[in-house]
Protein backbone atom coordinates (compact mmCIF):
# COMPACT_ATOMS: atom_id res chain seq x y z
CA UNK A 1 0.00 0.00 0.00
CA UNK A 2 1.37 3.43 -0.61
CA UNK A 3 -0.42 6.88 0.06
CA UNK A 4 0.69 10.19 -1.72
CA UNK A 5 -0.41 13.80 -1.49
CA UNK A 6 -0.90 15.48 -5.25
CA UNK A 7 -2.26 18.04 -6.88
CA UNK A 8 -4.58 17.56 -9.76
CA UNK A 9 -5.15 20.47 -12.25
CA UNK A 10 -7.98 19.89 -14.66
CA UNK A 11 -8.19 21.57 -17.83
CA UNK A 12 -12.26 23.47 -18.52
CA UNK A 13 -13.10 20.51 -20.28
CA UNK A 14 -12.22 17.72 -17.81
CA UNK A 15 -14.05 19.90 -14.87
CA UNK A 16 -17.57 18.16 -15.49
CA UNK A 17 -15.87 14.29 -15.97
CA UNK A 18 -16.39 12.45 -12.37
CA UNK A 19 -12.67 11.49 -12.76
CA UNK A 20 -12.58 10.63 -8.84
CA UNK A 21 -15.09 8.55 -9.23
CA UNK A 22 -13.04 6.05 -11.63
CA UNK A 23 -10.16 6.16 -10.01
CA UNK A 24 -12.24 4.32 -6.81
CA UNK A 25 -14.48 2.19 -9.17
CA UNK A 26 -11.35 1.01 -11.75
CA UNK A 27 -8.23 1.03 -9.06
CA UNK A 28 -9.38 0.27 -6.12
CA UNK A 29 -8.07 3.71 -4.30
CA UNK A 30 -9.01 5.29 -1.69
CA UNK A 31 -9.27 9.17 -2.02
CA UNK A 32 -9.46 12.17 0.67
CA UNK A 33 -10.08 15.42 -0.55
CA UNK A 34 -7.73 17.54 1.00
CA UNK A 35 -8.91 20.87 -0.93
CA UNK A 36 -11.32 21.10 -4.16
CA UNK A 37 -11.58 24.11 -6.42
CA UNK A 38 -14.08 23.02 -9.16
CA UNK A 39 -16.37 25.21 -11.16
CA UNK A 40 -18.18 24.36 -13.90
CA UNK A 41 -16.55 26.10 -17.54
CA UNK A 42 -13.24 26.84 -15.82
CA UNK A 43 -10.34 25.34 -14.79
CA UNK A 44 -10.46 23.18 -11.86
CA UNK A 45 -7.94 22.13 -8.77
CA UNK A 46 -8.13 19.15 -6.19
CA UNK A 47 -5.45 17.85 -3.53
CA UNK A 48 -6.21 14.62 -2.99
CA UNK A 49 -4.55 11.64 -0.81
CA UNK A 50 -4.46 8.85 -2.55
CA UNK A 51 -4.02 5.83 -1.00
CA UNK A 52 -4.00 1.79 -2.61
CA UNK A 53 -1.74 -0.97 -4.39
CA UNK A 54 1.34 0.15 -5.97
CA UNK A 55 0.44 -1.11 -8.95
CA UNK A 56 -3.27 0.47 -8.96
CA UNK A 57 -1.69 3.86 -7.79
CA UNK A 58 0.48 3.77 -10.84
CA UNK A 59 -2.47 2.75 -13.17
CA UNK A 60 -4.83 5.51 -11.71
CA UNK A 61 -1.76 8.12 -12.63
CA UNK A 62 -1.63 6.82 -15.71
CA UNK A 63 -5.57 7.04 -16.02
CA UNK A 64 -5.53 10.55 -14.75
CA UNK A 65 -2.47 11.44 -17.03
CA UNK A 66 -4.35 10.17 -20.41
CA UNK A 67 -7.53 11.95 -19.38
CA UNK A 68 -4.90 15.21 -19.57
CA UNK A 69 -4.92 16.01 -15.91
CA UNK A 70 -1.50 17.71 -14.96
CA UNK A 71 -0.51 15.75 -11.64
CA UNK A 72 2.06 17.62 -9.60
CA UNK A 73 3.24 16.34 -6.32
CA UNK A 74 1.95 18.11 -3.47
CA UNK A 75 4.01 21.08 -1.84
CA UNK A 76 2.48 24.64 -2.13
CA UNK A 77 1.20 26.92 -5.26
CA UNK A 78 1.41 29.86 -5.51
CA UNK A 79 -1.19 31.30 -7.67
CA UNK A 80 -1.92 35.32 -8.66
CA UNK A 81 -4.10 37.37 -8.48
CA UNK A 82 -4.78 38.71 -11.59
CA UNK A 83 -7.14 41.51 -10.44
CA UNK A 84 -4.80 43.07 -7.26
CA UNK A 85 -1.74 43.07 -9.03
CA UNK A 86 -0.26 45.96 -10.29
CA UNK A 87 2.67 44.86 -12.36
CA UNK A 88 5.13 47.22 -10.34
CA UNK A 89 7.72 44.54 -9.97
CA UNK A 90 9.33 44.94 -6.32
CA UNK A 91 8.99 40.76 -6.54
CA UNK A 92 11.54 40.46 -9.52
CA UNK A 93 14.88 40.93 -7.51
CA UNK A 94 13.18 38.84 -4.64
CA UNK A 95 12.20 35.57 -6.65
CA UNK A 96 15.13 33.10 -6.42
CA UNK A 97 14.11 30.85 -9.50
CA UNK A 98 13.64 33.53 -12.27
CA UNK A 99 9.84 32.69 -12.40
CA UNK A 100 8.80 36.56 -11.59
CA UNK A 101 10.18 38.56 -14.64
CA UNK A 102 9.81 41.65 -16.58
CA UNK A 103 8.27 41.34 -20.27
CA UNK A 104 10.85 44.37 -21.74
CA UNK A 105 8.15 45.58 -23.96
CA UNK A 106 4.86 46.24 -22.06
CA UNK A 107 6.80 45.69 -18.62
CA UNK A 108 4.08 44.16 -17.53
CA UNK A 109 5.34 40.77 -14.74
CA UNK A 110 5.11 37.46 -15.99
CA UNK A 111 4.76 34.73 -13.40
CA UNK A 112 5.98 31.70 -14.56
CA UNK A 113 3.81 29.15 -12.41
CA UNK A 114 6.00 26.18 -13.83
CA UNK A 115 9.12 27.72 -12.47
CA UNK A 116 7.56 28.58 -8.99
CA UNK A 117 9.38 26.54 -6.24
CA UNK A 118 6.79 27.88 -3.65
CA UNK A 119 9.47 29.85 -1.30
CA UNK A 120 6.91 32.51 -0.90
CA UNK A 121 9.33 35.43 -0.51
CA UNK A 122 7.12 36.99 -2.99
CA UNK A 123 4.12 36.71 -1.09
CA UNK A 124 4.21 38.68 1.99
CA UNK A 125 6.50 41.52 0.17
CA UNK A 126 3.89 42.01 -2.17
CA UNK A 127 2.53 45.37 -1.90
CA UNK A 128 -1.23 44.90 -3.21
CA UNK A 129 -0.69 41.61 -1.39
CA UNK A 130 -1.17 39.80 -5.33
CA UNK A 131 0.61 36.21 -4.48
CA UNK A 132 -1.51 33.78 -2.68
CA UNK A 133 -0.58 30.43 -1.32
CA UNK A 134 -2.85 27.74 -1.78
CA UNK A 135 -2.48 24.27 -0.44
CA UNK B 1 4.23 80.05 -29.64
CA UNK B 2 0.77 78.40 -28.80
CA UNK B 3 -0.96 79.33 -25.80
CA UNK B 4 -3.25 76.93 -23.18
CA UNK B 5 -6.53 78.93 -25.00
CA UNK B 6 -5.13 77.99 -28.58
CA UNK B 7 -4.77 74.25 -27.64
CA UNK B 8 -8.03 74.11 -25.87
CA UNK B 9 -9.34 75.49 -28.91
CA UNK B 10 -8.15 72.91 -31.09
CA UNK B 11 -9.41 70.19 -28.68
CA UNK B 12 -12.84 71.54 -28.78
CA UNK B 13 -12.78 71.49 -32.83
CA UNK B 14 -11.46 68.12 -32.72
CA UNK B 15 -7.66 68.45 -34.68
CA UNK B 16 -5.71 68.47 -31.48
CA UNK B 17 -2.31 66.65 -31.54
CA UNK B 18 -1.34 64.17 -28.39
CA UNK B 19 1.10 61.96 -27.30
CA UNK B 20 2.50 60.56 -24.71
CA UNK B 21 6.11 60.60 -22.70
CA UNK B 22 7.05 58.07 -24.37
CA UNK B 23 6.24 58.93 -28.53
CA UNK B 24 7.37 62.29 -27.87
CA UNK B 25 10.83 60.37 -27.26
CA UNK B 26 10.59 59.15 -30.50
CA UNK B 27 9.28 61.59 -32.41
CA UNK B 28 12.18 64.05 -31.37
CA UNK B 29 14.81 61.61 -32.52
CA UNK B 30 12.93 61.61 -35.83
CA UNK B 31 12.28 65.28 -36.10
CA UNK B 32 13.54 67.31 -34.10
CA UNK B 33 12.58 69.68 -31.33
CA UNK B 34 11.35 72.67 -33.43
CA UNK B 35 9.25 70.38 -35.36
CA UNK B 36 7.48 68.42 -32.78
CA UNK B 37 7.20 71.67 -31.20
CA UNK B 38 4.67 72.77 -33.87
CA UNK B 39 3.30 69.42 -34.55
CA UNK B 40 2.02 68.69 -31.37
CA UNK B 41 -0.16 70.43 -28.85
CA UNK B 42 -0.14 67.75 -25.37
CA UNK B 43 2.14 65.37 -24.15
CA UNK B 44 0.57 63.36 -21.06
CA UNK B 45 2.77 61.83 -18.28
CA UNK B 46 1.56 59.65 -15.65
CA UNK B 47 2.74 58.09 -12.76
CA UNK B 48 1.80 55.01 -10.88
CA UNK B 49 2.95 53.64 -7.37
CA UNK B 50 2.70 53.97 -3.75
CA UNK B 51 2.30 57.43 -2.45
CA UNK B 52 1.65 57.46 1.46
CA UNK B 53 1.14 60.95 2.70
CA UNK B 54 -2.29 60.37 0.29
CA UNK B 55 -5.60 60.04 2.49
CA UNK B 56 -9.09 61.34 1.91
CA UNK B 57 -11.83 63.47 3.57
CA UNK B 58 -15.73 62.59 4.14
CA UNK B 59 -18.93 64.34 4.81
CA UNK B 60 -21.28 61.35 6.11
CA UNK B 61 -24.06 63.57 6.28
CA UNK B 62 -25.65 64.04 9.62
CA UNK B 63 -27.82 61.40 11.64
CA UNK B 64 -30.73 61.72 13.77
CA UNK B 65 -30.51 62.69 16.39
CA UNK B 66 -27.28 64.43 15.33
CA UNK B 67 -23.73 63.43 16.84
CA UNK B 68 -20.44 65.82 16.92
CA UNK B 69 -17.63 63.27 15.80
CA UNK B 70 -15.49 66.29 16.42
CA UNK B 71 -13.37 65.62 19.80
CA UNK B 72 -14.04 61.71 19.56
CA UNK B 73 -13.45 58.74 17.94
CA UNK B 74 -14.38 57.65 14.34
CA UNK B 75 -13.07 54.71 12.76
CA UNK B 76 -13.95 53.35 9.45
CA UNK B 77 -14.04 49.27 8.80
CA UNK B 78 -11.92 49.91 12.26
CA UNK B 79 -9.31 52.50 11.13
CA UNK B 80 -8.94 55.51 12.82
CA UNK B 81 -9.94 58.28 10.95
CA UNK B 82 -8.83 62.26 12.20
CA UNK B 83 -11.84 64.22 13.88
CA UNK B 84 -10.44 67.15 14.34
CA UNK B 85 -13.16 69.22 12.09
CA UNK B 86 -16.90 70.09 12.92
CA UNK B 87 -20.28 67.48 13.31
CA UNK B 88 -19.69 64.88 11.03
CA UNK B 89 -16.61 65.98 8.76
CA UNK B 90 -13.52 63.13 8.94
CA UNK B 91 -10.48 63.02 7.19
CA UNK B 92 -9.03 59.00 6.83
CA UNK B 93 -4.70 58.79 6.12
CA UNK B 94 -3.63 56.44 3.65
CA UNK B 95 -1.34 55.13 6.46
CA UNK B 96 -3.66 54.26 9.27
CA UNK B 97 -3.98 51.18 11.02
CA UNK B 98 -6.49 49.17 12.88
CA UNK B 99 -6.04 50.08 17.12
CA UNK B 100 -5.84 46.27 17.42
CA UNK B 101 -2.91 45.60 14.76
CA UNK B 102 -0.16 44.31 15.93
CA UNK B 103 2.13 46.40 14.46
CA UNK B 104 5.92 45.64 14.31
CA UNK B 105 5.84 44.16 17.34
CA UNK B 106 5.69 40.64 15.75
CA UNK B 107 8.75 41.76 13.43
CA UNK B 108 8.00 42.23 10.43
CA UNK B 109 4.27 43.09 10.81
CA UNK B 110 2.09 42.36 8.07
CA UNK B 111 0.26 45.79 7.69
CA UNK B 112 -2.45 43.84 5.79
CA UNK B 113 -5.11 46.60 6.18
CA UNK B 114 -4.87 50.23 6.64
CA UNK B 115 -6.70 53.99 5.42
CA UNK B 116 -5.29 52.84 1.58
CA UNK B 117 -7.48 50.02 1.70
CA UNK B 118 -10.53 51.43 2.90
CA UNK B 119 -10.54 53.93 -0.01
CA UNK B 120 -10.11 51.30 -2.14
CA UNK B 121 -13.00 49.10 -1.05
CA UNK B 122 -15.22 52.48 -0.96
CA UNK B 123 -14.58 53.37 -4.19
CA UNK B 124 -14.82 49.84 -5.72
CA UNK B 125 -18.83 51.00 -3.90
CA UNK B 126 -18.21 48.59 -1.14
CA UNK B 127 -20.09 49.66 1.80
CA UNK B 128 -17.52 50.10 4.90
CA UNK B 129 -18.44 50.31 8.34
CA UNK B 130 -18.24 53.18 10.38
CA UNK B 131 -18.02 53.13 14.74
CA UNK B 132 -18.14 56.68 16.40
CA UNK B 133 -17.77 57.45 19.69
CA UNK B 134 -18.68 61.23 20.83
CA UNK B 135 -18.90 63.72 23.90
CA UNK B 136 -22.23 64.74 23.27
CA UNK B 137 -23.71 68.48 23.47
CA UNK B 138 -26.78 69.67 24.12
CA UNK B 139 -27.14 70.63 20.16
CA UNK B 140 -25.54 67.22 19.50
CA UNK B 141 -26.78 64.76 22.27
CA UNK B 142 -25.55 61.62 20.49
CA UNK B 143 -22.78 59.71 21.83
CA UNK B 144 -22.68 56.56 19.60
CA UNK B 145 -22.75 55.31 15.97
CA UNK B 146 -22.58 52.11 13.97
CA UNK B 147 -23.60 51.96 10.80
CA UNK B 148 -22.97 51.01 7.28
CA UNK B 149 -21.79 53.84 4.85
CA UNK B 150 -20.82 53.81 1.16
CA UNK B 151 -19.36 56.70 -1.23
CA UNK B 152 -22.62 57.42 -3.01
CA UNK B 153 -24.91 58.02 -0.05
CA UNK B 154 -22.43 60.14 1.86
CA UNK B 155 -22.24 63.73 0.76
CA UNK B 156 -18.45 65.15 -0.20
CA UNK B 157 -16.10 62.51 -0.42
CA UNK B 158 -12.58 64.33 -1.56
CA UNK B 159 -9.10 62.71 -2.34
CA UNK B 160 -6.44 65.15 -1.11
CA UNK B 161 -2.95 63.88 -1.26
CA UNK B 162 -0.67 66.39 0.71
CA UNK B 163 2.35 64.91 -0.98
CA UNK B 164 2.17 62.56 -4.30
CA UNK B 165 4.35 61.84 -7.86
CA UNK B 166 7.73 63.21 -6.32
CA UNK B 167 9.74 64.34 -8.86
CA UNK B 168 12.63 61.59 -8.95
CA UNK B 169 13.47 59.49 -5.89
CA UNK B 170 15.50 57.00 -4.36
CA UNK B 171 17.34 53.39 -5.27
CA UNK B 172 17.47 51.59 -1.42
CA UNK B 173 19.74 48.87 -1.19
CA UNK B 174 20.78 47.52 1.76
CA UNK B 175 24.39 47.36 3.17
CA UNK B 176 24.34 45.53 6.10
CA UNK B 177 24.33 41.69 6.81
CA UNK B 178 20.34 41.55 7.60
CA UNK B 179 17.18 41.50 5.88
CA UNK B 180 15.96 45.09 6.83
CA UNK B 181 11.93 45.71 5.74
CA UNK B 182 11.24 49.26 4.62
CA UNK B 183 8.99 51.71 2.60
CA UNK B 184 10.99 50.74 -0.47
CA UNK B 185 10.50 47.23 0.17
CA UNK B 186 12.08 44.46 1.38
CA UNK B 187 15.82 44.90 1.02
CA UNK B 188 18.13 41.49 0.87
CA UNK B 189 21.39 41.98 2.84
CA UNK B 190 24.56 42.44 1.17
CA UNK B 191 23.02 44.71 -1.60
CA UNK B 192 20.76 41.82 -2.95
CA UNK B 193 18.54 43.56 -4.15
CA UNK B 194 17.73 47.52 -5.09
CA UNK B 195 14.37 49.21 -5.17
CA UNK B 196 13.69 51.92 -6.78
CA UNK B 197 10.06 54.05 -7.29
CA UNK B 198 9.61 56.18 -10.34
CA UNK B 199 7.95 55.86 -13.87
CA UNK B 200 11.72 57.59 -15.31
CA UNK B 201 10.88 58.94 -18.26
CA UNK B 202 7.30 58.86 -17.78
CA UNK B 203 6.94 60.49 -14.60
CA UNK B 204 5.39 64.18 -14.83
CA UNK B 205 7.75 66.48 -12.56
CA UNK B 206 10.75 64.40 -14.62
CA UNK B 207 9.24 66.24 -17.74
CA UNK B 208 8.76 69.47 -16.39
CA UNK B 209 11.87 70.08 -14.02
CA UNK B 210 11.28 73.66 -13.57
CA UNK B 211 7.71 73.38 -13.31
CA UNK B 212 6.91 75.68 -15.99
CA UNK B 213 3.79 73.79 -17.48
CA UNK B 214 2.63 72.28 -13.89
CA UNK B 215 1.05 74.85 -11.49
CA UNK B 216 -1.39 75.44 -8.54
CA UNK B 217 -4.78 74.83 -10.39
CA UNK B 218 -3.55 72.07 -13.19
CA UNK B 219 -5.76 69.91 -14.21
CA UNK B 220 -4.79 66.24 -13.90
CA UNK B 221 -5.88 62.56 -14.28
CA UNK B 222 -6.40 61.69 -10.43
CA UNK B 223 -7.31 58.03 -9.64
CA UNK B 224 -9.27 57.63 -12.69
CA UNK B 225 -11.52 60.83 -12.21
CA UNK B 226 -10.78 64.48 -12.63
CA UNK B 227 -8.51 66.20 -10.21
CA UNK B 228 -5.95 69.35 -9.62
CA UNK B 229 -2.93 70.16 -8.36
CA UNK B 230 -4.08 72.05 -5.05
CA UNK B 231 -0.33 73.08 -3.80
CA UNK B 232 3.20 71.97 -3.98
CA UNK B 233 3.01 68.98 -1.79
CA UNK B 234 5.13 68.78 1.47
CA UNK B 235 8.84 68.47 1.16
CA UNK B 236 8.57 69.83 -1.72
CA UNK B 237 12.33 70.64 -2.61
CA UNK B 238 13.27 72.42 -5.96
CA UNK B 239 17.11 73.99 -4.52
CA UNK B 240 18.52 70.41 -5.27
CA UNK B 241 21.43 69.52 -7.66
CA UNK B 242 20.07 69.12 -11.14
CA UNK B 243 21.54 67.59 -14.48
CA UNK B 244 22.42 70.19 -17.18
CA UNK B 245 19.18 68.96 -18.50
CA UNK B 246 17.52 70.25 -15.23
CA UNK B 247 16.60 66.93 -14.18
CA UNK B 248 17.03 66.60 -10.33
CA UNK B 249 19.71 63.80 -9.78
CA UNK B 250 17.42 63.66 -5.94
CA UNK B 251 14.11 63.84 -4.76
CA UNK B 252 13.61 67.25 -5.87
CA UNK B 253 9.35 68.60 -6.43
CA UNK B 254 6.56 67.01 -5.13
CA UNK B 255 2.95 68.10 -5.80
CA UNK B 256 -0.25 67.90 -3.31
CA UNK B 257 -3.42 67.04 -5.28
CA UNK B 258 -7.22 66.93 -5.04
CA UNK B 259 -10.51 65.22 -6.63
CA UNK B 260 -13.25 64.10 -6.18
CA UNK B 261 -13.22 60.25 -4.82
CA UNK B 262 -16.57 59.68 -6.14
CA UNK B 263 -15.51 59.90 -9.88
CA UNK B 264 -12.36 57.58 -9.06
CA UNK B 265 -12.12 54.08 -10.43
CA UNK B 266 -10.40 51.22 -7.62
CA UNK B 267 -8.64 50.25 -10.03
CA UNK B 268 -6.27 53.42 -10.04
CA UNK B 269 -6.66 53.72 -5.85
CA UNK B 270 -4.94 50.56 -4.88
CA UNK B 271 -4.65 49.67 -0.85
CA UNK B 272 -1.27 48.37 -0.42
CA UNK B 273 1.08 46.89 2.44
CA UNK B 274 4.58 47.30 2.69
CA UNK B 275 5.50 44.24 4.85
CA UNK B 276 7.14 45.48 7.98
CA UNK B 277 6.60 48.94 7.35
CA UNK B 278 2.90 49.57 7.23
CA UNK B 279 -0.10 50.56 5.06
CA UNK B 280 -0.31 52.90 2.30
CA UNK B 281 -2.32 53.54 -1.07
CA UNK B 282 -1.03 53.59 -5.00
CA UNK B 283 -2.19 56.01 -6.55
CA UNK B 284 -2.35 56.29 -10.62
CA UNK B 285 -1.88 60.07 -11.07
CA UNK B 286 -1.71 61.41 -15.14
CA UNK B 287 -0.74 65.16 -16.41
CA UNK B 288 -1.21 66.72 -19.41
CA UNK B 289 1.81 69.09 -20.58
CA UNK B 290 1.09 71.70 -22.65
CA UNK B 291 3.21 72.09 -25.73
CA UNK B 292 3.97 75.83 -25.50
CA UNK B 293 7.44 76.33 -26.98
CA UNK B 294 10.05 74.30 -28.00
CA UNK B 295 11.54 74.13 -24.67
CA UNK B 296 8.10 72.11 -23.58
CA UNK B 297 9.32 69.93 -25.99
CA UNK B 298 13.08 69.78 -25.22
CA UNK B 299 12.13 69.11 -21.31
CA UNK B 300 9.29 66.52 -22.35
CA UNK B 301 11.82 64.68 -24.55
CA UNK B 302 13.84 63.50 -21.94
CA UNK B 303 14.81 59.57 -21.72
CA UNK B 304 15.48 57.08 -18.84
CA UNK B 305 19.08 57.32 -20.13
CA UNK B 306 19.30 60.99 -18.83
CA UNK B 307 17.35 60.48 -15.72
CA UNK B 308 20.03 59.55 -13.02
CA UNK B 309 19.48 58.83 -9.47
CA UNK B 310 21.49 58.24 -6.44
CA UNK B 311 21.45 54.95 -4.61
CA UNK B 312 21.44 54.76 -0.74
CA UNK B 313 21.84 52.71 2.13
CA UNK B 314 18.50 51.95 3.58
CA UNK B 315 20.45 50.07 6.33
CA UNK B 316 22.27 53.14 8.17
CA UNK B 317 22.44 56.19 6.11
CA UNK B 318 18.63 57.13 5.38
CA UNK B 319 17.60 55.92 8.90
CA UNK B 320 20.46 57.81 10.45
CA UNK B 321 19.85 60.94 7.58
CA UNK B 322 22.86 60.70 6.62
CA UNK B 323 23.93 62.53 3.33
CA UNK B 324 25.89 60.15 0.47
CA UNK B 325 25.23 58.19 -2.42
CA UNK B 326 26.82 54.71 -3.27
CA UNK B 327 26.53 55.09 -6.93
CA UNK B 328 24.70 57.31 -9.36
CA UNK B 329 22.60 55.52 -12.10
CA UNK B 330 20.12 56.00 -14.76
CA UNK B 331 16.55 55.01 -15.37
CA UNK B 332 17.85 52.94 -18.35
CA UNK B 333 20.22 50.97 -16.51
CA UNK B 334 17.56 50.36 -13.43
CA UNK B 335 14.86 49.26 -15.75
CA UNK B 336 17.50 46.94 -17.55
CA UNK B 337 16.61 44.59 -14.00
CA UNK B 338 20.42 45.03 -12.78
CA UNK B 339 22.92 47.71 -11.64
CA UNK B 340 26.67 48.29 -10.57
CA UNK B 341 26.71 48.94 -7.18
CA UNK B 342 30.55 49.53 -5.68
CA UNK B 343 31.58 46.98 -8.56
CA UNK B 344 28.67 44.54 -7.44
CA UNK B 345 25.85 43.63 -9.90
CA UNK B 346 22.48 44.02 -8.27
CA UNK B 347 19.38 43.10 -9.52
CA UNK B 348 16.53 45.68 -9.50
CA UNK B 349 13.27 45.98 -8.44
CA UNK B 350 10.84 48.57 -9.29
CA UNK B 351 7.61 49.63 -6.76
CA UNK B 352 6.07 51.83 -9.29
CA UNK B 353 4.19 50.30 -12.12
CA UNK B 354 5.84 51.29 -15.31
CA UNK B 355 2.91 49.51 -17.58
CA UNK B 356 0.03 51.24 -15.68
CA UNK B 357 1.69 54.73 -15.79
CA UNK B 358 1.62 53.85 -19.60
CA UNK B 359 -1.95 53.21 -19.42
CA UNK B 360 -2.74 56.14 -17.76
CA UNK B 361 -0.88 58.25 -20.01
CA UNK B 362 -3.53 56.37 -22.79
CA UNK B 363 -6.48 56.88 -21.33
CA UNK B 364 -5.51 60.57 -20.83
CA UNK B 365 -4.25 60.83 -24.08
CA UNK B 366 -8.11 59.51 -25.35
CA UNK B 367 -9.86 62.30 -23.19
CA UNK B 368 -8.15 64.68 -24.52
CA UNK B 369 -8.34 63.54 -27.86
CA UNK B 370 -12.22 63.01 -27.51
CA UNK B 371 -12.80 66.20 -26.25
CA UNK B 372 -13.54 64.95 -22.53
CA UNK B 373 -10.47 66.93 -21.28
CA UNK B 374 -9.98 70.45 -21.33
CA UNK B 375 -6.39 71.97 -20.12
CA UNK B 376 -6.46 74.18 -17.29
CA UNK B 377 -4.87 77.52 -17.09
CA UNK B 378 -2.27 77.28 -13.54
CA UNK B 379 -3.22 80.02 -11.18
CA UNK B 380 0.02 79.98 -9.78
CA UNK B 381 3.44 78.63 -9.91
CA UNK B 382 4.85 76.15 -7.73
CA UNK B 383 7.96 77.42 -6.27
CA UNK B 384 11.29 76.29 -8.64
CA UNK B 385 15.20 76.96 -8.25
CA UNK B 386 14.60 80.91 -8.28
CA UNK B 387 12.43 80.96 -5.19
CA UNK B 388 15.29 79.31 -2.81
CA UNK B 389 12.61 77.23 -1.20
CA UNK B 390 13.82 74.32 0.71
CA UNK B 391 13.20 71.33 2.32
CA UNK B 392 14.41 71.80 6.33
CA UNK B 393 15.74 68.93 8.42
CA UNK B 394 14.28 69.10 11.82
CA UNK B 395 15.70 71.13 14.40
CA UNK B 396 15.02 69.39 17.81
CA UNK B 397 14.51 71.59 21.19
CA UNK B 398 14.15 69.74 24.58
CA UNK B 399 11.35 72.62 25.78
CA UNK B 400 9.57 75.47 23.92
CA UNK B 401 11.63 78.19 26.48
Amino acid sequence: MISRKIVLHFPQVLVDQPIVYKLVKDFDLQFNILKASVTSGQEGLMVLELTGKKENFDKGIEYLKSCAVLIEPLSKDVIRDEEKCTHCGVCVPVCPVDALVVEPQTRKIIFENKKCIACELCVKICPPRAMEVRF
Amino acid sequence: MKTIKEINEKIKRGDVVVVTAEEVIDLVEKKGVRKVAEEVDVVTTATFGPMCSSGAYFNIGHSKPRIKLGGGVCKLNDVPCYTGFAAVDIYLGATAIPDDDPRNKVYPGEFKYGGGHVIHELVAGKPVYLEAIAYGTDCYPRKKLATAINLKDINEAVLFNIRNCYQNYNVAVNLSDKMIYTYMGALKPNMGNANYCSAGQLSPLLKDPYYKSIGIGTKIFLGGGVGFVAWHGTQHNPSIPRKDNGVPKVPGGTLAVIGDLKQMKAKWLAGESMYGYGATLAVGIGVPIPVLNEETIKSAAVKDEEIWTQVINYAHDYPQCIAGSLAEVNYSQLKSGKITVQGKEVPTGNLSSYSKAREITEILKSWIVKGDFLLSESVAPLPSVESGYSFKPLKESPSIS
